[in-house]
């Protein structure tokens, strides 16, 4: 191979025919083109004319130079070019391809696959055998296998959401086989621990390439909410230049469709690795917010899942006891303010209006009778959350008739107090919370007591409905589930009076645990111990959330603070009402480059390919020669009726080079103002040219007729596009269903079912004599049972004999088109319609059927050529024309029942309205 | 009629048949044309030796007794005389040129021009016998007479092969005195000939029509690049590299030709006019007719 400069010959000898060129020159242009002998009677004028001047008996050097150069661009192609030669040195012994296998691989996977199958195919064709090993893979096995087999899985081959840890890089070291091998590592980047070991490992035991992807990875940290802002760190890993990306916040808008709520773009500084990205968003908005993502990239640390942490939920606190004013330090409402504030929207007012803005949680301090009990039980089963504290009213109400729906358990009137100084007994403490209770895990105070409360009734179901009692048993919060939501009663006020349970610590813990509050920040081990957690959508490398499957729970220790990893994979987790994500990227995470020590080749994702030019060089010439035989033809003006033929070639190569028109384009404004300015009949265009060819005609046919017999006067009837035009201005849509007809869009649906309600009519024709009844065998009425079922149409029945069709301007028995017989079909009778006087009456719909249906090619009958001479026979002789003159008198009492609706309908009560005028 | 004789029987049958089978569809093709022009001019709208009764006139002295009409006469206090329409035959003289040029056409799906010529010969033929004028040839061949027969005999005549020269000259020397003459060929040959034989004629008070044939091609001069154009039958030619750059000229030259012949006409008071065979041959048929009704007189 002869190269020069990035350009490689493969038959570089043949270049030497570069060298004839001068001479075809020269030959070229003493040769002129032949001349072409005619027969011209007209030779007697030319006599004596001489030729204007002589250049063109030597060929044009254009034509010249377009020969040579096709000839140069042959002898080029010929010779074998090649862009970017590769001269490789081939390596021997097994080959082990070791990927990082994390979620920073998804940003460039597929060439990151390409790049393995090509390394693949390489030690196939050399003869190696090969190994992949992905560093996340759970329990690294190196085994080396023939290139072909390992290639066989590449497809299988997927990153994983987490990043591989130190001890990931050291058991796949450990596996390593002994003996010598190659490595070729596809390293994400990143700087991580355990790299060193075993790049160690590996130059152990061979040559170590590392091929590095140039494109820059990008993370995001969690969410935070703080300051009414939600904040969040966007990481990259090479500080290098200004980079700016657009972190945008997605959700699901009040439609439930998942969409764009919030962008902002990010800037990085040069050099600086870090940037941070703030969200200022109404609680609305904020609440809907499900993932904050990197515009653009395609992977699990480029986006951030939210949970209850940057979600606010709406509280309504509704007090009773409005009497105590000026208490404000003593009011319950005011320890549930203070507890609720910083986490939770609280809104006041009276229930009614709490239940019209519908928040997450409705609060009840000390409401013993609920003014609106019905709309708040409403509520609560479409999955509220009604959280009520007792108080004096409570207890001084009369609980013994039956159970209050808004009370977990039915309670006693009266209450108890203990360790007053009237009674015995100590104040009571706090049992701990059961395994199973929302509370279980937290802490319980000592220096909670409680003084006073109010008592359940004892019942077989109230140990199930306590979810914390106090030491000697008696419950302190009981909850029961009402339709979707639940319903949670504390025996205790919810401020200070009762007990110190407000005061204390535990008493926004406990809202927390009910999900009345959220938390601010990350939930620590502590407060998520004896919680079991559920995954519900995972996280996969690509940043898509998919369905969890039926993976085990994890306990809240193990979730609290977790890095992702096989076990816990990022994503949502869930324990009753509360969600936590956990993202592929920590809050702490840090983006850093992998160094890689000097000896190791690194090298970029795509090797500069080899091309081969000479196809490129030989279509060129090719198309040279051709444009010669072109030009040569021209120039002998033997390109005979190419002048006469020139405006149909050029629409030819252009209808053939160009996409095709647009012919979905809205309807143009004169179209429009063609179709509304007068009657028009129409037809839909089937893409089947012969059948709107047959229609157009027919509608002109019918057209004519009605000039010439009625009043209505049509304009040119029009072919109708239905994805694109308006249907609204046009009287009649004669719609033939082809066996192949295309289906319209679903817009175009909207627009038909508008038009049918509107007052339009469709004439639908099977064309098929309908010979089975209709629908029922031939394919055209198969298509139309497809096309028809979308369409809002009325129930049907063959048309009556006293149907308005058969009157509406001749009197008709039958409606024959090109065939004859079977019925037509038209919107049925209302069920109610009377016989009154000897047919229904009917007002639906303006009296005029939405659709005809029948299969009697009626626009066959009705064509009419251009001279106004039928297009098609119908029937045989006389009988045949009486048969086609039905068939437009039947056209006839289409248009008029469209135009005129129930007029006819009317006129049957004329002899009735003569006889009452007393004539 | 002019055929050879023929060497032996089958030659005789196989001639036969081949002027048989061209003689009725050109028969056939020319009483189609004709049809269309049934304008309905029957007579000649003068008084004249005839059958149809034209006008009555009063009687002038010199008018014999017998010529009066009484009939018509009792009714007034003058005599009238009856007059018949006039129903003098004409003679007509056809020349169509069947030279070797007029064999051109343009374009294979075009008839050419010889064919277009005959047929507007022959239909002008049938109106012509079917008004009861005398139709016949303009060289001595076939002298004119009317009747059926004489479009069977002109028929044939016009199926004859082609001469075997370029470019045809008219023939004037048979032309009876005082006749009606019909010329038709593309004129693209030497003028002199055809402006001997108008003179010629004009000198026996002959007048008609002149009626030039030509292929749009002829017209038009469509052609490009190097090109060496024959005479039909290769005798002329000439060569030039450049089509196109003569079609000006060419053009230039054809409407001189035509300027040219027009001249003589009008100067002889004949009817000049030009038709391309792309386009229906009613439309110069319909001008022959006129134009022979307009000098006929």
């Amino acid at each position: 191979m002869m190269v020069l400069g990035p350009i490689g010959f493969t038959a570089p000898w043949l270049l030497t025919g570069l060298i004839a060129l001068p001479v075809l020159w020269f030959l070229l242009r003493v040769v002129p083109p032949a001349p072409i002998r005619r027969r011209f009677p007209g030779v007697a004028l030319l006599l004596g004319l001489a030729d204007e001047d002589h250049e063109s008996d030597r060929t044009p050097w254009w034509l010249l130079l377009l020969r040579m150069l096709a000839v140069a661009a042959l002898i080029l192609g010929f010779a074998g070019p090649v862009l970017h030669p590769e001269v490789r040195e081939p390596g021997s012994g097994p080959i082990l391809i070791v990927a990082d296998g994390g979620w920073a691989d998804a940003r460039d996977w597929p060439r990151r696959k390409d790049r393995i199958a090509a390394a693949l195919e390489e030690a196939g064709r050399s003869g190696r055998a090969a190994a992949l090993v992905a560093v996340t893979g759970d329990a690294p096995e190196v085994v080396f296998r023939s290139a072909g087999v390992v290639a066989a899985g590449l497809p299988g081959f997927a990153p994983a959401p987490y990043e591989p840890d130190a001890a990931a890089y050291a058991a796949l070291a450990a596996a390593l086989p002994s003996g010598g091998f190659d490595s070729f590592w596809l390293s994400d980047g990143l700087a991580r621990d355990g790299r060193q070991v075993l790049l160690e490992a590996l130059e152990a035991r061979g040559r170590v390439t590392v091929f590095e992807s140039p494109r820059e990875v990008f993370a995001l940290r969690p969410a935070v909410y703080g300051d009414g802002q939600v904040t969040l760190g966007v990481l990259r890993a090479h500080p290098a230049g200004e980079v700016a990306v657009d972190v945008v916040g997605l959700g699901l808008d009040p439609a439930g469709v998942e969409r764009e709520l919030a962008r902002q773009v990010v800037t990085f500084g040069a050099g600086t690795g870090e940037a941070e990205a703030a969200f200022d968003l109404p609680a609305e908005l904020r609440n809907r917010i499900a993932r904050l993502e990197i515009a653009g990239q395609r992977t699990a640390g480029a986006v951030a899942l939210t949970d209850d942490a940057i979600r606010r939920r709406e509280v309504a606190l509704v007090e009773g006891g409005i009497g105590r004013e000026g208490l404000e330090l003593l009011a319950p409402g005011h320890y549930l303010r203070q507890a609720l504030a910083p986490t939770a929207d609280v809104i006041e007012g009276t229930v009614e209006d709490m239940i019209l803005a519908d928040p997450d949680v409705i609060i009840l301090a000390d409401v013993a009778r609920v003014a609106a009990a019905e709309p708040l039980a409403e509520w609560v089963e479409k999955g509220g959350l009604l959280v009520r504290f007792a108080g004096p009213h409570m207890a001084a109400a009369d609980w013994d008739n039956a159970a209050d729906p808004l009370l977990p358990v039915r309670l006693r009137s009266g209450g108890r107090s203990v360790g007053g100084a009237l009674s015995w007994g100590e104040p009571k403490t706090l049992a701990p919370f059961l395994e199973g209770s929302p509370f279980a895990g937290l802490p319980v105070p000592d220096e909670v007591r409680v003084t006073s409360q109010v008592m359940a009734e004892p019942g077989p179901d109230l140990a199930a409905h306590t979810i914390a009692a106090l030491a000697d048993g008696t419950p302190l919060v009981t909850r029961k589930a009402l339709g979707q939501g639940s319903v949670v009663l504390f025996h205790v006020t919810a401020n200070a009076e009762w007990s110190g349970l407000p005061l204390s610590g535990l008493f926004v813990q406990m809202l927390e645990r009910l999900a009345v509050s959220t938390r601010q920040a990350a939930l620590g081990a502590e407060e998520m111990k004896g919680t079991v957690w559920s995954v519900e959508r995972v996280l996969d490398a690509f940043g898509a959330l998919d369905d969890a499957g039926d993976r085990p729970g994890i306990p809240g220790e193990d979730l609290a603070g977790a890095r992702p990893s096989a076990r816990i994979l990022p994503g949502l987790y869930a324990s009753g009402d509360r969600t936590v994500a956990l993202n592929a990227i920590g809050a702490e995470r840090v983006l850093t480059p992998a160094v890689w020590p000097e000896g190791v080749t690194v090298e970029g994702l795509v090797p500069a390919r080899e091309r081969p030019l000479s196809g490129y060089l030989l279509t060129f010439g090719l198309g040279l020669l051709l444009a010669d035989a072109l030009a040569a033809l021209a120039l002998s003006g033997r390109l005979a009726g190419w002048r006469a033929g020139r405006g149909a070639a050029l629409a030819l190569t252009a209808a053939l080079l160009l996409p095709a028109p647009q012919a979905r384009a809205e309807m143009s404004e004169e179209r429009l103002i063609d179709a509304a300015g007068n009657v028009v009949l129409a037809y839909v265009r089937t893409g089947d040219a012969e059948v709107d060819r047959v229609s157009e005609a027919g509608l002109r046919g019918l057209s004519d007729v009605l000039f010439y017999r009625t009043a209505i006067e049509p304009d040119a009837p029009m072919g109708v596009d239905l994805e694109g035009d308006e249907l609204s201005v046009f009287t009649l849509l004669y719609w033939p269903v082809t066996a192949d007809a295309p289906t319209p869009s679903p817009t175009a649906y909207l627009r038909l079912n508008r038009y049918l309600r509107s007052g339009g009519m469709i004439l639908f024709d099977t064309r098929d004599a309908d010979v089975a009844g209709f629908g029922t065998a031939t394919p055209e009425g198969r298509r139309l049972q497809a096309l028809a079922a979308p369409l809002e149409i009325p129930p049907l029945e063959p048309v009556p004999q006293d149907h308005v069709l058969t009157r509406a301007f001749y009197l008709l028995q039958d409606f024959p088109g090109r065939y004859a017989g079977p019925p037509v079909w038209v919107e049925a009778a209302p069920p109610d319609a009377e016989l009154a006087e000897g047919m229904p009456f009917r007002n639906l719909n303006d009296g005029v059927t939405p659709v005809i249906i029948g299969g009697n090619d009626w626009a066959a009958a009705w064509a009419v050529d251009d001279g106004g001479w039928p297009m098609f026979p119908v029937g045989r002789g006389l009988s045949g024309e009486r048969q086609r003159e039905i068939a437009y008198r039947f056209g006839v009492n289409v248009v008029m029942h469209v135009l005129t609706g129930n007029y006819k309908s009317d006129q049957v009560h004329v002899p009735a309205l003569l006889e009452r005028l007393g004539q | 009629m002019t055929q050879p004789a023929p060497a032996r029987p089958a030659g005789l049958r196989r001639k036969a048949e081949a002027l048989a089978s061209a003689l009725p569809p050109l028969l056939a093709d020319a009483r189609h044309l004709a049809m269309t022009v049934q304008m309905g001019e029957h007579g000649r709208r003068r008084a004249g030796l005839g059958d149809e009764f034209w006008q009555f006139r009063p009687a002038h002295p010199g008018d014999e007794a017998r010529a009066i009409d009484w009939r018509r006469s009792a009714r007034a206090d003058q005599h009238f005389v009856r007059e018949k329409e006039w129903h003098a035959a004409q003679s007509v003289h056809l020349w169509v040129d069947d030279a070797r040029s007029m064999e051109f056409s343009g374009d294979g799906r075009r008839t050419t021009k010889a064919d277009r010529a005959r047929l507007l010969a022959l239909a002008i033929s049938v109106l012509l016998i079917r008004s009861g004028e005398r139709v016949g040839l303009a060289d001595p061949v076939a002298p004119p007479r009317s009747g059926e027969l004489q479009l069977v005999r002109l028929a044939q005549t016009f199926t004859a092969p082609a001469g075997d020269a370029d470019y045809g000259a008219p023939e004037a020397r048979a032309m009876l005195h005082g006749s009606r003459a019909v010329f038709i060929s593309d004129f693209l040959g030497d003028p002199s000939g055809v402006e001997r034989a108008l003179t010629l004629a004009a000198d026996r008070g002959v007048r008609g029509a002149i009626l030039q044939i030509l292929d749009p091609v002829e017209e038009a001069f469509p052609f490009d690049g190097r090109t060496i154009f024959e005479s039909m039958t290769g005798a002329i030619r000439h060569e030039t590299r450049r089509a196109g750059d003569l079609r000006d000229r060419y053009c230039a030259r054809l409407a001189e030709r035509k300027d040219r012949l027009a001249t003589f006409a009008r100067r002889v008071d004949w009817q000049f006019s030009t038709h391309h065979t792309d386009q229906p041959a009613q439309v110069p048929l319909l001008w022959l007719y006129h134009a022979l009704e307009r000098v006929r007189r």
